[in-house]
């Protein structure tokens, strides 16, 4: 029942990322990328991560899918693909996919079984946020509000020629 | 007696699953979710259909005038008429739009607010998937909605509907921080993310007669009101209702959408006003629980639903009330007002924690809220900004 689920959740990954990768017209591929973010998203459901799970479709559908189209949508190119194979691309996507392959089938850790943790809940994510990781927290967070005041700044600019 | 009254539903749903007693886990695991999406569709189908006309009812009355009063006794079958007008009318693509983004657009607005529904305690055992993580679930789809009006603005290659997506989208976003920030004085409160854990808390009576409903505490009743005005906003109701008034910008992004299509479009948009309402309900007024000691023997769930039909009854009430604001007042109101108010309930709610949940707390609490809003009001200049308009002719 588990593999089925991931075979499954997977086909549709793999379909939409191919999508996303390979279509013409740049709003169907932005639209392909969004379901490859809830493909992830369904593998995090399947690993029993169910905050991260949420976060994903919140952060990644809800606005970085957002993001995406709205930069589309404002700088108003549709652009569509050329058509023609990318013989360039296709090869440099064979190497790292060669690559990460080699890299995860030496490591050793596979043979191992997963040690039985208990069940995630959100409040131990919070308290191990609080506790053991507060500076992470607090150099995102950090990182976020200079992020903000760079985008008013950035529109602050633009107001005051045009 | 009022126990099995009470749990009618669970022991319904308990009978059908009887011949599949010897079937293996999983199973029943999908049995039981398919009779509580069917059970969910059909409630909140037929609400749908009632609201519509009672809406149309309502506003007549306001407006001095009857609703619908032909089809049906009081004009109850309107909605019946109304789909079959639907269903009949010709369905009309424009020839330059993109079909599948075009065709997609109503359905995934449909599925993401059908799904927010999913994790509401509508009565006591009655959560249909009670997840741990279910207010975050239910802001998860929500966010989702946005892509799917950018969709149905884009597909229909019509100038006037991406202005319109623009417009809704940018209200929509504007409006989900005050709403999801107002949702953490009760997670902070409560100490969990599922709604049954937040129901639960809201149990018993203090003082032996007043309920420890959220609503009743400062910080809960100025945040059951940002939340209120969140959730107008982001149903696209009046007097928030831009993206889609007749009179601005014909339908907004549903313009190019005939027939059955613009009817999920208006199922979509009343599916999710019940879906705010809904976790309104569950997370500031109670959840199930009743409001007046002694009234327990009325079962959960008619609890649920009449503070579910209050809410919409003050939704419709606001419609036929208020005008429209404009764009700009509305992204002005949600960044300068909303934002610091809703960062207010958060503190006010720690110092009602730390003060000792009780009178003393409530004080303290009540000055936090009354300091920054008298405050905001000054800073915005609220009196100079509402003063009576100078008219200017030429001369």
């Amino acid at each position: 029942m588990n593999s089925a689920a991931f075979v499954i959740i997977a086909i549709l990954t793999l379909a939409a990322a191919l999508a996303a990768a390979s279509l013409p017209k740049l709003i169907h591929a932005a639209l392909s990328f969004a379901v490859a973010f809830i493909g992830v998203a369904a593998f995090y459901f399947l690993l029993g991560a169910e905050f991260v799970g949420l976060v994903q479709v919140f952060v990644y559908v809800g606005a970085v899918a957002v993001l995406i189209v709205f930069t589309i949508l404002l700088t108003r190119r549709d652009v569509q693909g050329t058509g023609k194979p990318n013989w360039g691309g296709a090869i440099i996507t064979i190497a790292v996919f060669g690559g990460l392959l080699w890299a995860i089938l030496k490591t050793p850790s596979l043979s191992v079984a997963a040690p039985q943790i208990e069940a995630l809940t959100v409040k131990r994510i919070g308290g191990v946020l609080m506790t053991d990781y507060v500076w992470p927290l607090q150099c995102v967070g950090l990182l976020l509000t200079a992020a903000l005041i760079g985008a008013l700044i950035l529109v602050m600019e633009n107001r005051d020629e045009g | 007696m009022s126990d099995s009254l009470d749990q009618i539903f669970i022991r319904i749903k308990q009978l059908l699953l009887v011949p599949l007693a010897g079937a293996p886990d999983w199973v029943t695991q999908i049995a039981s979710a398919l009779i509580n999406i069917f059970a969910l569709l059909g409630v909140f189908l037929t609400l749908f259909a009632l609201i519509s006309v009672l809406e149309r009812k309502i506003l007549g009355r306001m407006q001095n005038r009857y609703g619908p009063n032909r089809v049906g006794p009081f004009g109850l079958f309107q909605p019946v008429a109304d789909g079959i007008k639907m269903l009949i009318k010709e369905d009309i693509v424009p020839a330059r739009a993109d079909k599948i983004v075009h065709f997609l657009a109503p359905i995934l607005i449909a599925a993401t607010a059908i799904l927010a529904l999913g994790i509401i305690p509508y009565g006591r055992n009655m959560t249909p998937f009670a997840i741990d993580g279910g207010i975050l679930f239910f802001f998860a789809v929500g966010s989702t909605t946005e892509l799917a009006v950018f969709m149905a603005g884009w597909g229909s290659n019509n100038k006037f509907s991406m202005l319109g997506a623009m417009r809704a989208i940018a209200q929509m976003i504007s409006y989900e921080l005050p709403l999801i920030i107002t949702v953490l004085p009760i997670v902070m409160v409560v100490g969990s993310l599922a709604p049954d854990t937040i129901v639960a808390t809201q149990d018993g009576y203090a003082f032996g007669f007043v309920p420890r409903w959220f609503v009743f505490t400062p910080w809960g009743a100025a945040a059951f009101i940002l939340f209120f005005i969140s959730g107008l906003v982001e149903s696209n109701r009046t007097p928030f209702d831009v993206p889609e008034g007749e009179s601005e910008i014909v339908a907004g992004h549903m313009t190019e959408y005939s027939g059955f299509k613009y009817a999920t479009f208006f199922m979509a948009e009343y599916i999710g006003m019940f879906a705010i309402s809904g976790l309104a309900v569950t997370l500031f007024l109670g959840g199930w629980h009743a409001p007046i000691r002694g009234f327990e023997f009325i079962p959960s769930y008619v609890w649920f639903f009449t503070k579910l039909g209050a809410l919409l009854f003050v939704y419709i009430w606001v419609r036929g009330t208020l005008p429209r604001t404009r764009i700009d007042q509305i992204m002005n109101f949600a960044w300068k007002f909303m934002l610091p108010m809703a960062f207010t309930c958060i503190i006010a709610a720690a110092v009602w924690h730390y003060a000792g949940r009780g009178v003393a707390g409530w004080l303290w609490s009540f000055a936090v809220i009354a300091v920054v809003y008298f405050t905001l009001s000054i800073l915005l200049d609220a009196r100079r900004k509402f003063a009576p308009r100078r008219y200017r002719f030429a001369e």
